[in-house]
C-alpha cells in the first residue's frame, strides 16, 4: 500500500447526501478479476448520459474543479459492500474522501486502499462545499499526523478522528495482511483452546 | 457483567487486542462468492502467502450466474472468465465449492443456511454486505471488503473495532398480510438508512420469536440498509429445530452438547445497550418504497411526505413520483420475486398462496427466481411451479438475478419494478430502472392486478 503522506489539494464537490456504492460504480462493472480500470467509470451512471456523452455539469466533469479530494454529502458510501468503489476512486485520482459520515464497510475498505476518509462536522462540511462552489481553486489542506483539515488562505480548520493502528499503517503504507501474519501463533494457540 | 448475545459471541472469538487498536477476531466461517474473492486470491498468490484455512472456506457461484440455460456455457464472456476463476481458484486451495448446476449451488446467504453451514455462535464474514443474514441465528455474520477477504484467507482472522449495540425490539401481534419484510421495511423507515452505521443490531419481543427462521433472515438480511454491519436474533427451540439434521450441522451428542452452548448465549436481563427502540406489531401494515434508498419506506395506504432536502428531491425526480400522492394503482410493468431477502421456500409458498387460481395482468413481466437448487426443488415437490406457470409467472433458475443486474435479469429504462430484493438505489436493477421495495404477498398481488394496490383492504 502507497504511504499516504500530508498534501494540499484543491477539491471537487459532490454535494449529495447517501451516496451508495452502486453509484460509485454500478454491478455491471464488478465482472472483472483484476483491480485495473475501474477508475475510467467512477459514478458512470451519474458522469455519463444514456448515449455514453459527459454531462457536463457534473462536479467530476465539470472543468472548472480538480484536484485528489472528493467532498461529499453525508453517509457516503452506503449499500454494498463492494471494494472495487474504493479501487475505483482511487483509479479517478482521489487520496482523500471528505464527509460528515461514512458507511462502516465503505469506510474500512478505503483505509484498506490508502484513500483516507475525513470525517467532519456537518456545519465544517457546509463551510467546505462553501468555500470551493465559491472559488474552485481554493485549496485544501490535510494533514494525517496532527489529524487536521484546514481551508487554505483562511483560518478555517477542524480536526479528524483516526484509529490509531489504522493511522500508523496509512503513515508507513503497511496493511493488515503484514500485522496477521506476525500473530500466527496467537492465532494458532486459540484455535487449540477455542472457549465455544 | 451482565452481557449482550452480541457480546458473548464476540468475545468468545477475541483473539489478542492490539493495543490501542482493534482487536483480532477469530472468523470461523468464511463464504466467498465469485464477484469479490479473485482479487484477493491474487493477493495472496502475489505475496506467496498460503490459504490458512481452506476447510472453513465455502464458495459458491450466484450474482454473476445466468438464470436460464444453467446447463449451457455462461453467454457473457467476462462472467463466464469469473466464474471460471472462482473455480480454478477453489480447486487450486482445496476450497469446497457449490458451482453452477450443483444441487447445493444458490444464493450464498440463502445455501449456507439451508445446508447447516450457518450456525448459532459463529463469526461468518462474506465478501458481501448481506452477510447480516446469518444473524438470523445468532451469529455475528457481517460484510467484507475484499482486502479483508484476503486478510481471512492469510490469517482466518480480521482486525476489527468492537461495534456498539443497539437493540430494537417489537412486540404485539402482526396484522394479517404483514410479513417479515415489511416489518424490516416499516423499522428502516422510522430510523432511517445510517442509524445503525457502527453498530451491531439485535432484533427483540415477541414479533421475532414468533417468526419462522426463513422471516428471520429477511429481517436480519437488511441490517445493513439501516448501516448495522449485522443483525441477530437469540437462538431458541425454532433455530435448534431448522439446524437440526442438516449437512454440516454436528449431530447426536455433539449436537445436543452445541444445544447446551447455544442456549446460555441469549441476552442476559439487565444487559445495557448503547441505544434501544421500542415498537408496536399493531402499527405496522404493509410496506412500500417510493424512493432510492430503503429508508424511504411508507405503509402502501400512505402518500409520499414532503420534505425539501435536495437529496429528497432528486430521489423523487429519478423515481417520478410526487409528495403528497399516493402510489396506489401506478400501473407496473415488472415484478421480482427473489434476492437473498426472500427467495425462500417460504416466500414461493406465499406468492402462490395469493396467485393460485388467478392470472397475471397481461403487461406484467414476472421473474421469480428461487435462492438455491435447493429452494427450486422444494418448490416443483409441492407444486408450486405448476401454480405459478398457470397463473403466468415465469420461473427461472437460482441466482442474485435482477436484484443487483449483474446479469441479463435487468429492468428497463424508466421503468418501474415491484422488487422483493432489498435495494432501490438508482439504477440498481439496471440502468434508469426504477425499484420498488415490497414484500412477496405485495409484489405477488401487484404482479396479478398489473398495478399497485392497497392490499390491506383484502385483509380487513
Amino acid at each position: 500500500m502507497e504511504k499516504f503522506k500530508t498534501f494540499i489539494s484543491q477539491a471537487i464537490p459532490l454535494n449529495i447526501a447517501n451516496v451508495d456504492t452502486d453509484q460509485i460504480i454500478p454491478a455491471r462493472f464488478l465482472k472483472a478479476t483484476d483491480k485495473k480500470g475501474f477508475g475510467d467509470n467512477v459514478f458512470r451512471d451519474w458522469r455519463f448520459d444514456k448515449t455514453g456523452n459527459p454531462v457536463s455539469n457534473f462536479p467530476l466533469n465539470n472543468a472548472i474543479y480538480s484536484g485528489t479530494i472528493l467532498i461529499a454529502g453525508d453517509n457516503f458510501g452506503c449499500g454494498s459492500s463492494r471494494e472495487h468503489a474504493a479501487w475505483a476512486l482511487v483509479g479517478f485520482g482521489f487520496k482523500v474522501i471528505v464527509s460528515s459520515f461514512f458507511a462502516d464497510i465503505f469506510k474500512g475498505n478505503a483505509l484498506n486502499n490508502g484513500l483516507l476518509p475525513v470525517q467532519v462536522s456537518e456545519s465544517f462540511l457546509i463551510q467546505l462545499f462553501s468555500a470551493v462552489e465559491s472559488n474552485s481553486n481554493c485549496q485544501f489542506e490535510v494533514n494525517l499526523e496532527n489529524q487536521t483539515i484546514s481551508i487554505r488562505g483562511t483560518d478555517l480548520s477542524e480536526s479528524f478522528n483516526i484509529d490509531p493502528y489504522k493511522k500508523t499503517c496509512m503513515i508507513n503504507g503497511y496493511d493488515d495482511i503484514d500485522y496477521l501474519l506476525s500473530k500466527r501463533e496467537i492465532i494458532e494457540a486459540f484455535e487449540l483452546q477455542k472457549p465455544y | 457483567m451482565k452481557k449482550t448475545l452480541f457480546d458473548k459471541v464476540w468475545d468468545a472469538h477475541v483473539v489478542d487486542k492490539v493495543q490501542d487498536g482493534p482487536q483480532i477476531l477469530y472468523i470461523d466461517k468464511h463464504l466467498i462468492h465469485e464477484v469479490t474473492s479473485p482479487q484477493a486470491f491474487n493477493e495472496l498468490e502475489a505475496r506467496k502467502i498460503p490459504i490458512f484455512r481452506p476447510q472453513q472456506i465455502i464458495a459458491t457461484a450466484d450474482h454473476n450466474t445466468p438464470t436460464q440455460d444453467q446447463h449451457l456455457p455462461v453467454k457473457d464472456e467476462m462472467s463466464r472468465t469469473q466464474l471460471a476463476q472462482l473455480s480454478k481458484n477453489c480447486k487450486k486451495n482445496n476450497i469446497t465449492l457449490y458451482e453452477l448446476g450443483h444441487k447445493y449451488n444458490g444464493i450464498v446467504h440463502v445455501m449456507a443456511p439451508e445446508l447447516g453451514i450457518t450456525q448459532p455462535g459463529m463469526t461468518m464474514v462474506c465478501g458481501d454486505s448481506h452477510t447480516s443474514t446469518h444473524g438470523a441465528f445468532g451469529s455475528i455474520a457481517f460484510g467484507i471488503g475484499t482486502s479483508q477477504v484476503a486478510q481471512v484467507f492469510a490469517s482466518q482472522c480480521l482486525l476489527l473495532t468492537k461495534p456498539k449495540s443497539l437493540r430494537v425490539s417489537v412486540n404485539g401481534k402482526l396484522k394479517n398480510g404483514v410479513l417479515p419484510k415489511d416489518v424490516i421495511l416499516y423499522i428502516i423507515s422510522k430510523l432511517g438508512t445510517n442509524s445503525g452505521t457502527g453498530y451491531f443490531c439485535e432484533y427483540a419481543g415477541d414479533v421475532f420469536e414468533n417468526m419462522s427462521m426463513e422471516g428471520r433472515m429477511t429481517v436480519c438480511n437488511m441490517s445493513i440498509e439501516m448501516g448495522a454491519r449485522g443483525g441477530m436474533i437469540a437462538p431458541d427451540d425454532t433455530t435448534f429445530k431448522y439446524v437440526k439434521d442438516r449437512k454440516f450441522t454436528p449431530k447426536n451428542d455433539e449436537f445436543n452438547k452445541k444445544v447446551d452452548y447455544w442456549k446460555t448465549l441469549p441476552t442476559d436481563e439487565g444487559a445495557v445497550f448503547d441505544k434501544e427502540y421500542f415498537m408496536d406489531a399493531e402499527d405496522i401494515e404493509p410496506m412500500i418504497t417510493y424512493g432510492t434508498n430503503p429508508g424511504m419506506g411508507i405503509k402502501i395506504s400512505e402518500t409520499i411526505p414532503t420534505d425539501n432536502d435536495p437529496s429528497f428531491q432528486k430521489s423523487l425526480q429519478y423515481m417520478n413520483f410526487q409528495s403528497g400522492k399516493s402510489l396506489i394503482n401506478t400501473p407496473i410493468n415488472f415484478v421480482f420475486i427473489g434476492s437473498c431477502t426472500n427467495s425462500r421456500i417460504e416466500d414461493f409458498r406465499v406468492a402462490a398462496d395469493y396467485v393460485k387460481g388467478k392470472l397475471k395482468a397481461k403487461n406484467v413481466t414476472a421473474w421469480l427466481v428461487p435462492g438455491s437448487k435447493q429452494v427450486e426443488s422444494q418448490i416443483i415437490k409441492e407444486g408450486l411451479k405448476d401454480i405459478f406457470n398457470e397463473a403466468g409467472f415465469e420461473l427461472r433458475q437460482p441466482g442474485c438475478s435482477a436484484c443487483l443486474a449483474m446479469n441479463e435479469d435487468k429492468i428497463p429504462q424508466n421503468e418501474y419494478c415491484v422488487s422483493t430484493s432489498n435495494r432501490n438505489f438508482e439504477g440498481r436493477q439496471g440502468q434508469g430502472s426504477r425499484t420498488i421495495l415490497a414484500s412477496p404477498l405485495v409484489a405477488a398481488a401487484t404482479a396479478i392486478e398489473g398495478k399497485i394496490i392497497d392490499i390491506t383492504k383484502q385483509f380487513n
